[in-house]
């Protein structure tokens, strides 16, 4: 099922400006629904071997498994097949930067985090793993929609710390979890609902550590008729308050509904669209 | 740089005091880390437990209480420079960022890995006694801080650069608006007639820019058609938008 008419995606990677690397990679397919973050780390160019690997891998691996079979159809198993091809691909993933950091020096300890967003049949999967987000602006609301995977979200969640002496913690860039870093990882999965009108955005933490969320906000709300440009501002935005990390956004607005095709008077239906 | 603190008295520095351990005690009694042998102090007055690059100061219900830049409190993030009061006694608690030029390299994003946290914790075990998790509550501490503290990354983001342009405002020209004002005080003010046509101004360190973002006809300045791209805006520089002729202007 084609996409295109339902959902609009753009994306934007930058350096920053103070960094010589970009360590971000992004890959996005409006067809198929699918978007895909991923900030990579390790030392010398590993961490854009890392977050590169990752896309790609990913992103050609899942293209191939929903031409196959839908997202929303049940496997063998009785899974959802969205959640079962997620969550092989990125264990394969894993094993791919986990090995080729095992076999080259050059690589050794490099990973990367992910951020992983499906659209189909009128819902979103998202898979994430370490401190990339998603974030959803639904009319004036908007919150992240992924928890990070970082030692800062588990001081938070234990009542250690508050959410806004979080902000001037020095522990920021401590994640618990990573793509490639380990022989196994676990993705956080999830299912959400969509609705038209909604945009969403996933990004790396040079865009959430620089800007505040009541600006991404406003900038999303402000532009979101023009996606290119609220992509354009968002980094912007980050490079003008210092720049100092790498910064990536894939956006996503729902256009209209896009309900799966289901029995034979659907596809039928779908074959004259 | 590990996070310090210096004791002092009416002014005279005492000592100082690195911040080494997860567990640093405060009291009058021998035991503590650091004692302080005077009466207005508690035997066992305050603990400050560090983790990684942060410190966390608790009050032990003291009866003279703790107090940190002259509020009472019972648990307390430490931020750089903040002086903590026990009766007579000062600690100042200081914990640099490290200069600009090597900040980059230490921003970036590291994994908390088990193994190399369970190499570091055997070899720090005998130093560092390890905090049990009723204490503070979290799950996590145990098996993180045995891990080799990172060096320290600037603590927050710098504030936005000094607003060096002057505030920009619109003034509206023609219309039933004519001669409204608006002042530019968000980062982002969008103009026009939502469907039809929209332009925003963006307000950025180094002046006011206008970008078209919807609508078939592009906005106007001065007489010239914009392009897709954006336009810095000068003082009176004129701006006309679905139908609407509006002055930008800079206040000094």
């Amino acid at each position: 099922m084609d996409l295109r008419q339902a959902l609009q995606m753009v994306s934007r990677s930058d350096a920053g400006m103070v960094r010589s690397h970009n360590e971000d990679a992004v890959f996005f397919n409006v067809a198929q629904g699918m978007a895909i973050l991923a900030d990579g780390m390790g030392g010398y160019n590993a961490g854009e071997v890392a977050s590169g690997m990752a896309t790609n891998l990913l992103g050609t691996e899942l293209e191939k498994a929903f031409q196959k079979m839908g997202p929303h159809q049940l496997d063998a198993s009785g899974k959802l097949y969205s959640h079962s091809v997620l969550e092989a691909e990125i264990a394969r993933a894993n094993t791919a930067i986990y090995q080729a950091a095992q076999s080259q020096p050059q690589y050794a300890g490099m990973g990367t985090t992910l951020v992983v967003a499906l659209f189909y049949d009128n819902m979103m999967t998202v898979a994430h793993i370490g401190d990339s987000r998603l974030y959803r602006l639904r009319g004036d609301e908007f919150h992240a929609v992924t928890r990070d995977h970082s030692l800062l979200q588990e001081q938070i969640d234990s009542g250690m710390i508050t959410a806004e002496e979080a902000r001037h913690s020095q522990n920021k860039n401590l994640v618990t979890r990573a793509l490639g870093v380990d022989p196994a990882v676990e993705p956080e999965i999830r299912d959400y609902d969509t609705m038209p009108g909604d945009v969403y955005l996933l990004c790396s933490d040079g865009l959430n550590d620089m800007v505040e969320d009541e600006e991404i906000a406003l900038t999303l709300q402000a532009l979101s008729a023009n996606l290119d440009l609220a992509a354009t501002q968002l980094i912007q935005t980050a490079n003008d308050s210092g720049g100092r990390d790498n910064v990536s956004v894939v956006l996503v607005r729902i256009a209209r509904e896009y309900p799966a095709a289901r029995g034979w008077w659907a596809r039928l239906l779908q074959w004259f669209k | 740089m590990a996070a310090k603190l210096i004791l002092s008295m009416d002014g005279l520095v005492l000592k100082e005091i690195p911040l080494t351990k997860e567990r640093t005690t405060i009291g009058r009694k021998p035991h503590n880390d650091i004692q302080i042998d005077n009466l207005a102090i508690s035997g066992e007055h305050s603990v400050i437990v560090t983790i990684l690059n942060d410190s966390f100061l608790e009050d032990l219900n003291s009866t003279n209480g703790t107090y940190v830049n002259g509020q009472p409190i019972k648990k307390h993030f430490l931020q750089n420079n903040d002086v903590v009061e026990l009766g007579k006694y000062k600690l100042k608690y200081i914990n640099e960022a490290p200069s600009q030029t090597t900040a980059a390299d230490f921003e970036k994003t590291m994994v908390l890995r088990p193994d190399l946290m369970k190499k570091t914790a055997e070899q720090t075990a005998a130093k560092s006694p390890s905090m049990s998790d009723t204490q503070v509550g979290m799950k996590a501490v145990d098996t993180h801080t045995g891990m080799t503290p990172p060096p320290a990354a600037p603590a927050v983001a710098p504030p936005p650069p000094s607003q060096a342009v002057p505030m920009g405002a619109i003034q509206i020209l023609t219309g039933a608006n004519a001669g409204k004002e608006l002042e530019l005080t968000k980062n982002l003010t969008t103009l026009g007639k939502p469907g039809v046509q929209v332009a925003v101004i963006t307000r950025r360190p180094h002046g006011y820019f206008i970008t078209h973002v919807e609508g078939a006809n592009m906005p106007v300045v001065n007489g010239a058609v914009l392009d897709a791209h954006p336009r810095e805006l000068k003082d009176h520089d004129v701006i006309e938008l679905a139908g609407v002729k509006m002055e930008f202007f800079l206040k000094g």
